[in-house]
């Protein structure tokens, strides 16, 4: 039986993270997304209504990020231990952004004279915080210097043309999933305004995608054999096809301007690039040597907070969705809705 | 970079963002039963007044409350970015109890904050009242798993330790670990007793300066009903986690008592500085016998002295012996408060005495102060460790140099001022639109008007 949890036990943490990363990355990802379309938004009204549109929501959608990490701490300590003083840098200057971000919600609706500076915080922080994300990306792709089950490398190790290039492939993302979620929630001016950046977005991020694509196993033999061998190539090969075909369609909707398509297609495509980097790097948590199994705590550990997970996630789903349920519906210029 | 000591700037800044952080859930614990308890009697008794208290105080809530948020998510970071040696080793134990805040207070509170400060016209009235209780006891369930995670530190047990590193055997009594109940207690109390202060203390306000004198007779009224109990049972469960400190860390307790020497009918020492190097007090001010009265309360009761352990295994005693004086003493004066209170309540004069409601303006942040000072007499008196007895903190940090430590640092001092600064000006501005006659309407000729959770255009 014991046997059988330590090797199970892994394999299903693995699991419900990437779920919880997954989440994250679609939820904060469109609400980081705001902030950085936010000054380049039509009007002083269209910045009060995107903000609005994600005022209710925003805190639920950062737990996430903190469930990753404290589950991650939970289940597989090691590569807590290991990643996160990898990415000191990043992660300080992640926390920043989001701290600058996060204050904005609540101090820019009571600024008078001083509204503009909060403008510029929620729209900073994001750009901090999403680009720190895309280099820990990249880093996380190009792996991490480890001995004695400790990090070895340096200072600036994630800081590589590699992880500048995906630090720029996720703002693109979270610009996209952001004109996605406002095509659903206003309307009007803004309405028109986010349905023409969605299709600039779009470009970009097929563009980024294609080079992150090809760039990620030419500098990664272990990649490109993941993909490459056969059978493996027969397996994974519908991957970039079906990629092809979701950025097509997507143009498509917003050529059609249609409301919930776009962000669903969006979120497609975060899955199929998402599938991509496990794809390529499962079973390892810390690239390039070391596993889930390696990595995890002990079947106490994993299976006294899965007991809990199993009933207590579906909950929060759901109270998760009837939250944006109560919030569901077009935010209108200048309604305050409390 | 020699000169860089990452242990130290690690330390430094742990210290300062959990001290930055602890004073938003410090207030807001109690703010949100307080916010519950409002909506439920406007809710059942159906008196607008107790609306439009909650409805200002929510601003309030809602300012305190993410600035708790934003300082929080740093701290579950930093067990990694700059304590990873204790996080490989501990994150057994610790992981899991970090991970159970996440799932059963965390998205409980954000779940449910949105509908409590955006949703009151979007469901019905009940299920606005619900999302307030819900919110509330969000912020307790958070309490006692960041509590038990930090007791595990103080008072560890249910482990077995293989090559260093600590595997889980029996989870009731990780988390119920022998500090917990005390700690848990003690810290819930605080902050009901600090948020009890500031709703006080801004009653007082609104009375002295005569604009809502119904709203300040409201908030002083069940202020003072929180503290006429609440600090003199906070001396008791005080005393009692001030045992359970004798029993578990003596050194710490040496250090917050200031005994160098094991003796019987030990003395209280009032004032004094000890001296590490020397290992005795300066300028010593001292009661025979009744230090052993408080701690064993017995009359000659053994205390063991901080010379029962070795140089290197002492916490720091100046810092920890005067950082519990202060404690004490802001409770001391907030019993104060509570006599006062009852005895001004007995003679119905509880409302209209100038010099007692300027006091409560005075005492509004004490709250605040004896939270930070007894956290400071806890973390610093643990020291030199992490997990009691068995890592040291020197052990326990991240392999990062300490010029990235140098940076985040002085990042975090920059940022945090910077907010810090600006939340107290808007949570003072919301206060003071609260007592400008009525709750300020929508000015029709400003269609930039805000619209947020502290705008609740009446």
């Amino acid at each position: 039986m014991q046997d059988y949890l330590v090797i199970i036990l892994p394999l299903v943490w693995a699991v419900v993270i990437a779920f919880g990363i997954f989440v994250y990355v679609l939820l904060d990802g469109f609400d980081l997304g705001l902030g950085l379309l936010f000054l380049a938004a039509p009007s002083h009204a269209a910045r009060d209504t995107m903000m609005r549109s994600v005022a209710p929501v925003w805190d639920g959608n950062e737990t996430w990020l903190v469930l990753g990490g404290a589950a991650l701490f939970a289940a597989f300590p090691l590569a807590y231990a290991v990643i996160l003083p990898a990415l000191y840098l990043p992660l300080v200057l992640m926390l920043i952004g989001l701290i600058l971000r996060g204050v904005a919600f609540e101090f820019r609706f009571k600024a008078d004279t001083s509204r503009f500076l909060w403008d510029w915080a929620f729209a900073g922080g994001s750009l901090l915080a999403t680009a720190m994300q895309g280099l820990a990306l990249g880093a996380f792709i190009q792996g991490f210097a480890v001995v004695d089950r400790h990090y070895a490398g340096g200072a600036f190790d994630w800081l590589t043309p590699f992880s500048i290039l995906t630090a720029f492939a996720l703002i693109a993302g979270y610009l996209l999933l952001a004109c996605g979620w406002l095509i659903m929630k206003t309307e009007g001016e803004l309405l028109d305004w986010a349905y023409g950046q969605a299709e600039r977005a779009l470009v970009t991020v097929a563009g980024f995608i294609l080079v992150v694509s090809l760039w990620t196993p030419l500098q990664n033999p272990a990649v490109a054999a993941r993909w490459f061998d056969w059978p493996n190539i027969l397996m994974f090969s519908p991957v970039p096809i079906v990629t092809a075909a979701v950025v097509v369609a997507l143009y498509r909707a917003l050529r059609l301007r249609r409301v919930y398509l776009p962000f669903a297609l969006t979120a497609a495509l975060f899955v199929l690039a998402y599938t991509g980097i496990a794809v390529s790097f499962f079973p390892y948590i810390i690239p390039p040597d070391i596993t889930i199994w390696h990595a995890a705590s002990p079947p106490e550990t994993q299976s006294f907070l899965l007991i809990g997970l199993v009933p207590i996630l579906p909950i929060i789903l759901g109270y998760t969705v009837w939250n944006y349920y109560v919030f569901r519906g077009r935010v209108r210029e200048g309604d305050g809705y409390h | 970079m020699e000169a860089l000591d990452p242990v130290l700037l690690s330390r430094i800044q742990f210290g300062f963002t959990i001290s930055f952080h602890i004073l938003f859930p410090a207030f807001t614990i109690g703010l949100a039963a307080w916010l519950a308890v409002l909506e439920l009697l406007w809710w059942l008794r159906d008196r607008a007044i107790y609306g439009e208290i909650s409805r200002l105080w929510t601003k309030v809530f809602a300012v305190s409350f993410g600035m708790g948020v934003v300082s929080g998510i740093v701290l579950s970071y930093e067990f990694g970015t700059n304590w990873s040696v204790l996080s490989e080793r501990a994150g057994n134990i610790l992981g899991p109890l970090l991970s159970y805040e996440v799932l059963t207070a965390f998205f409980l509170e954000a779940g449910f904050i949105g509908v409590m400060l955006w949703g009151r016209d979007r469901v019905p009235r009940p299920v606005h009242v619900l999302s307030a209780c819900i919110v509330a006891l969000g912020t307790l369930i958070s309490a006692f798993w960041i509590l038990s995670a930090n007791s595990w530190m103080q008072t560890p047990q249910g482990y077995v330790l293989q090559d260093g590193v600590f595997h889980p055997i029996d989870w009731t009594a990780i988390v119920f670990n022998p500090s917990f109940p005390y700690r848990f207690m003690h810290m819930v109390a605080a902050a009901f007793l600090t948020t009890a202060f500031v709703v006080g203390g801004i009653g007082a306000w609104y009375l002295l300066s005569g604009r809502r004198a119904d709203h300040g007779r409201i908030m002083v009224g069940m202020a003072v009903s929180i503290i006429v109990w609440l600090a003199p049972l906070q001396i008791v469960l005080g005393d009692m986690h001030g045992l359970n400190v004798r029993d578990h860390q003596p050194a710490k307790l040496a250090a917050m008592e200031g005994h160098w020497e094991t003796q019987r009918g030990a003395p209280l020492i009032l004032v004094a500085w000890p001296d590490m190097a020397r290992e005795i007090n300066h300028f010593e001010l001292a009661i025979p016998r009744i230090g052993s009265l408080i701690l064993t309360h017995s009359w000659d009761g053994e205390i063991t002295g901080l010379k029962a352990f070795a140089p290197q295994d002492r916490p720091y005693a100046p810092i920890v012996f005067w950082s519990f004086r202060l404690m004490v003493g802001v409770g001391m004066l907030m019993i104060l408060v509570a006599a006062l209170s009852a005895w001004l309540f007995l003679r119905k004069r509880l409302f209209d005495s100038r010099w007692f409601l300027r006091l409560l303006v005075l005492c509004s942040p004490l709250g605040f102060v004896a939270v930070i000072a007894g956290w400071v007499t806890a973390e610093v008196g643990r020291q030199p460790w992490v997990v009691y007895g068995l890592v040291r903190t020197s052990d326990a940090v991240s392999p990062v140099p300490g010029g990235s430590v140098a940076a985040s640092l002085i990042l975090f001092v920059l940022v945090y001022g910077v907010i810090f600064g600006a939340g107290l000006y808007y949570i003072a501005k919301v206060i003071r639109q609260g007592s400008a006659g009525s709750l300020p309407e929508p000015e029709p000729m400003a269609p930039r008007r805000p619209m947020a959770a502290a705008d609740y255009g009446d």
